[in-house]
């Protein structure tokens, strides 16, 4: 029974102490997403290596890669860019001329490699056929009219 | 009528319902991709600002010792996109004896690198306050055995240990398919205590290496197989396989658009040192925005 109590009074407080710091760790990633950070992810896109740019997406005359990217933006990206990819708290819009000139290798290395150090994780755990339907989804919505801002 | 539960496993319960009705509440869907891995470690981590809610339990069948259900609450939080910290609470019930309490463990996991290579380190450092009844067996190391898990609780429970592990996790994707490789090294903070060694090596694949157009639940992408070895290799006294335990366990994530994930994973002991059958399964829910809606309730900007 001793030994019972003592390991409630050590665990409880730990327990108390995991938590205030979980709640701690949120409002530091929260705070996390400026238009300082939205402009670093530009440049990121700028600096995608010559080979991977002009890598051509296998996917491109696939009749269902549109609806099926669409499907994989809105299940893994519009947390965070908008159902619409027009923009939301933490990330930019990806309706912008930027994304629209980009070649599909410059944007499926984005997306494969994220941009990690500016909050945009690695989506590299999708299969490559899957980043491609993202791409083709990506290139066709960027061709429409922007619906809010231009972060170019 | 709860009397056979004690305090701290209803304490591990009430956080794991409020976190999974905070869960119903997230705003939008992220869908999760999970690997099926139960011990092993890839490369990815959480989305920033996401929050993993996941509960799982293990079977256990014991050669010459009551049958038992250890399960454990986990809370994996994206804090940036190159540090996911994860908090777990462990508890057993074991049959014929009680069902008690075990400990926590605090992890972190860190990616050094910027891109993708052909293998992806990720730095792994763990703190554990656990008791000697902990039958979790979220890893495996150095002479971790059967028998350890033979006596009963009240015995078991008086044991208390701190510790540190650190594993430098290997990871690597081609063509679909993941292999990962996670060393360990464990160290019992009490003195005299050797570091101890262990492993975990996984192999994954998705079923379908393409999305299709149609939302669903059942295609053959939303499901991940794969399998996974795991095992101690002695201390740093008696470094080797004498006296250790090893398993070989197939297992399969099914993950929802819904973003929840189920897991299921059946390891077979390897030698008469492990327990035969360990079934594992698995529910988990991905969360967006917790950071943001924490932010919000303390008055953060949006």
């Amino acid at each position: 029974m001793k030994a019972s109590s003592r390991g409630h009074l050590v665990t409880l407080p730990a327990l108390a102490i995991m938590f205030l710091f979980l709640v701690g760790l949120s409002l530091l990633a929260a705070q996390q997403t400026s238009p300082k950070t939205q402009h670093s992810a530009w440049l990121a896109l700028a600096g995608v290596p010559a080979k991977p740019r002009a890598k051509p997406n296998p996917m491109a005359s696939d009749p269902n890669a549109i609806a099926a990217g669409r499907k994989l933006f809105e299940e893994h990206c519009a947390q965070c860019h908008g159902m619409q990819a027009a923009g939301g708290a933490r990330a930019p819009s990806l309706r912008t001329q930027a994304v629209g000139r980009a070649t599909p290798g410059a944007l499926f290395w984005i997306v494969t490699n994220g941009v990690v150090r500016h909050g945009m994780p690695v989506w590299h755990k999708l299969p490559a056929s899957e980043r491609w339907q993202i791409v083709t989804f990506l290139k066709s919505v960027s061709s429409e009219t922007p619906r809010r801002g231009n972060p170019e | 009528m709860r009397e056979w539960l004690s305090k701290p496993v209803l304490v591990v319960g009430r956080l794991s319902a409020i976190a999974l009705i905070v869960a119903f509440l997230a705003p939008l869907p992220a869908a999760a991709q999970e690997s099926p891995y139960v011990v092993t470690y890839d490369h990815y981590l959480e989305e920033p600002g996401n929050l993993d809610v996941e509960y799982f339990s293990t079977f256990g069948t014991q050669r010459g010792g009551n049958d038992f259900h250890a399960f454990w609450a986990e809370f994996e939080y994206g804090v940036k996109a190159w540090w996911t910290t994860e908090l777990y609470l462990d508890g057993q019930t074991t049959f014929g004896d009680s069902t008690i309490f075990t400990g926590f463990r605090w992890e972190n996991r860190f990616r050094p690198l910027r891109n993708e290579h052909i293998v992806n380190p990720v730095i792994y450092i763990e703190y554990e306050q656990i008791g000697g009844a902990d039958k979790i067996l979220q890893e495996v190391e150095g002479h971790d055995v059967k028998s350890d898990h033979a006596a009963s609780n009240a015995v078991l429970r008086a044991e208390h240990d701190h510790e540190v592990e650190f594993k430098p996790i290997l990871s690597s994707t081609f063509q679909g398919w993941n292999l990962a490789l996670n060393p360990i090294l464990t160290k019992n903070l009490s003195p005299n205590n050797p570091w101890e060694f262990g492993y975990a090596i996984g192999a994954s694949r998705p079923l379908a290496l393409k999305a299709s157009p149609n939302y669903c639940n059942l295609c053959a992408e939303n499901f991940i197989a794969g399998v996974e070895m795991y095992g101690g290799l002695g201390d740093t006294r008696s470094l080797g396989l004498n006296h250790t335990s090893h398993y070989l366990a197939p297992a399969v994530a099914w993950n929802l658009p819904s973003s929840w994930t189920f897991r299921l994973s059946a390891a077979f002991g390897l030698n008469n040192e492990s327990h035969r059958l360990l079934l594992r399964w698995g529910v988990s829910r991905e969360f967006d925005g917790f950071g943001e809606m924490v932010s919000r309730m303390f008055g953060g900007r949006r």
